[in-house]
């Protein structure tokens, strides 16, 4: 008889609760449906890749593909000038980009009257949007031809070009990272340092900056990650030769840009080459972002 | 849907034996192979018949027109006397011209075809070398794999063999524009650059070098002077099937030529 009762009433209270359920696990797979649909590219793009870029690394062999000095298709498929250009280009706009963007970050977050802020945010920002075509064809016009007066050289279609392009385009989304990082500081951090009797740009040099590195080397990471991954820019200014580059006035030709260039006439063991360069840039951005999963491992704050 | 796929696949094995005897079958250059492609398309869309397409390369598609293996034969280069025999005729569908070009500015007007080979080679440097300025030549190509590259290649001797493949023999150092409208925009940019691109595309940012003293020109491909040209030949037997004729019928008519002309050859009706 008692039982009878609970089991009743069990049941009464069980009612709503089961309409509950229902929508609990259906947010539950949406949200997680959502969250595959990056996993799910990432495995797809990186197993089309490997299926179609295995058969040329196969035939190549490993060695003298990443080794090979020359790409002549369908002979030699050799690509090492290739990942040099695309280490060179991209260390290059890391060394002068960087150190311009994280002292605009500064600026923008500590220094800057908020009318100039206010200006220069939003400049910062349209450069975010600017399509990279428009990137490749202004430094086709002007660092081109500034390139060729300044260095008396021949052709300015150099690395040097593809640097300064590439250095401007990570720009932005090297500033707005390390911006954000450094405001969402708390404030007790800039009080201690000036409390103690820190100037103010002693304060954010030894404490700010420190202190907001995990997320300044995010936009580091995120800047490289964009310039390794740049194509038409890079192929309107860089001159896009095959063969290994002498100097930073030479012309180039980097990883993506080889992809891009012979993709729509390629096949056969050609076209598997191809997407055997992708898989060697993948590994790039693998290793890319592993370093900094290490670097950040301890957070700094 | 597996219903329709299986009755699609019935009515063509019904009618594929019938269709063959109307087939017009055609092998031969690669190069030619891409218009005709197109060409064939549209010859399918308004008569209804059907063409087959093979690319197999010029020599091959000489020989299967010879051998009667193939209806029509497509070649992208002159044919010597000794391929031809009594039973076969060549027709000339297009020409495919490409303009050596440099700088407005470049006081050169004219080079050998030998001199623009050996700049590609990287042999000449200096434009110095060939009665210009003492400044360095910048050389500017098109990607591998692309046709006007090819036939650039092949007319101008740039073909070496590594490997047993026949690969380019232009110089690694040579920068490298993807498509026609690159090496102009570098070209016309550029007061020390050598460019090619297809004869088409020439205007007046830049101008089009004469080669031998012949100055690049559809007239002149057409009569045979400017050498940086090929013809597009067909060759068809002397009594060529009717499904045959008729197609040859339709590429020299004006909607063909028009088809020739908008792929970027010159069309010679």
């Amino acid at each position: 008889m008692n039982t009878i009762t609970k089991a009743q009433i069990k049941g009464l209270q069980l009612e709503p609760n089961k309409a509950i359920d229902m929508k609990e696990i259906f947010f539950h797979l949406l949200f997680l449906s959502s969250a595959m649909v990056g996993v799910l590219s990432v495995c797809t793009i990186g197993w089309f890749v490997f299926n179609e870029g295995l058969p040329a690394i196969s035939e190549a062999g490993v060695v003298e593909f990443i080794t090979g000095k020359e790409w002549l298709p369908p002979a030699l498929y050799g690509i090492l000038p290739m990942i040099v250009a695309s280490i060179i280009s991209t260390t290059g706009a890391v060394i002068i980009g960087v150190p311009i963007a994280i002292l605009t970050a500064v600026f923008l977050a500590e220094i800057a009257p908020k009318w100039l802020a206010d200006i220069v945010r939003p400049a910062v920002e349209l450069l975010a949007g600017i399509p990279s075509v428009v990137y490749g064809f202004f430094g086709l016009v002007i660092i081109v031809p500034a390139i060729e007066t300044l260095f008396n050289i021949p052709a300015g279609n150099t690395i040097l070009a593809g640097i300064i392009v590439l250095a401007i385009m990570i720009l932005p989304t090297v500033i707005t990272i390390s911006e954000t990082s450094i405001r969402a500081l708390p404030p007790i951090y800039k009080e201690g340092a000036l409390a103690l009797g820190a100037s103010h740009i002693y304060s954010v040099c030894k404490v700010l900056i420190p202190a907001a590195k995990s997320g300044i080397l995010t936009a580091v990471a995120l800047g490289v990650a964009r310039a390794i991954g740049e194509t038409m820019a890079i192929i309107m200014v860089m001159g896009n030769a095959p063969a290994m580059p002498g100097s930073l006035l030479e012309p180039a030709r980097t990883l993506t840009a080889n992809i891009a260039m012979e993709m729509s006439y390629a096949t056969g063991v050609h076209a598997s080459a191809l997407y055997a360069t992708g898989i060697v840039l993948l590994a790039f951005i693998v290793l890319l972002n592993g370093s900094l999963l290490y670097l950040n491992r301890k957070r700094a704050y | 849907m597996k219903k329709v796929i299986g009755l699609l696949t019935a009515v063509g094995l019904l009618t594929a034996p019938l269709a063959n005897a109307e087939t017009v079958t055609v092998s031969g250059s690669t190069s030619v192979a891409h218009v005709m492609e197109v060409l064939a398309e549209n010859y399918q869309n308004k008569a209804q018949k059907s063409v087959e397409v093979q690319s197999t390369g010029s020599s091959a598609g000489i020989r299967a027109a010879k051998e009667g293996t193939s209806m029509l034969g497509m070649s992208s280069r002159n044919i010597k006397d000794n391929e031809l025999n009594s039973e076969i005729k060549e027709v000339v569908i297009a020409r495919d011209g490409i303009a050596a070009a440099v700088n407005k500015a470049n006081p050169v007007k004219d080079l050998t075809q030998q001199q623009i080979s050996k700049i590609y080679r990287g042999e000449i440097t200096n434009w110095s070398e060939v009665s210009g300025e003492a400044r360095p030549i910048v050389v500017v190509t098109r990607e591998n794999g692309s046709g006007t590259r090819g036939a650039f290649e092949e007319i101008m001797d740039l073909q070496r063999t590594v490997n047993g493949h026949k690969v380019t023999a232009i110089t690694p150092t040579a920068q490298v524009g993807n498509g026609n409208g690159m090496i102009k925009t570098i070209v016309a940019n550029n007061p020390y650059a050598i460019g090619y691109i297809s004869l088409g595309s020439v205007d007046d940012s830049l101008q089009a070098l004469s080669v031998n003293g012949v100055a690049a020109s559809d007239e002149n491909i057409a009569a045979g002077d400017y050498h940086i040209a090929r013809p597009f030949i067909l060759l068809v037997n002397n009594k060529p099937h009717p499904s045959a004729q008729s197609f040859v019928d339709f590429i020299m008519s004006n909607d063909g030529q028009s088809i020739i002309a908008e792929q970027g050859y010159i069309r010679v009706q």
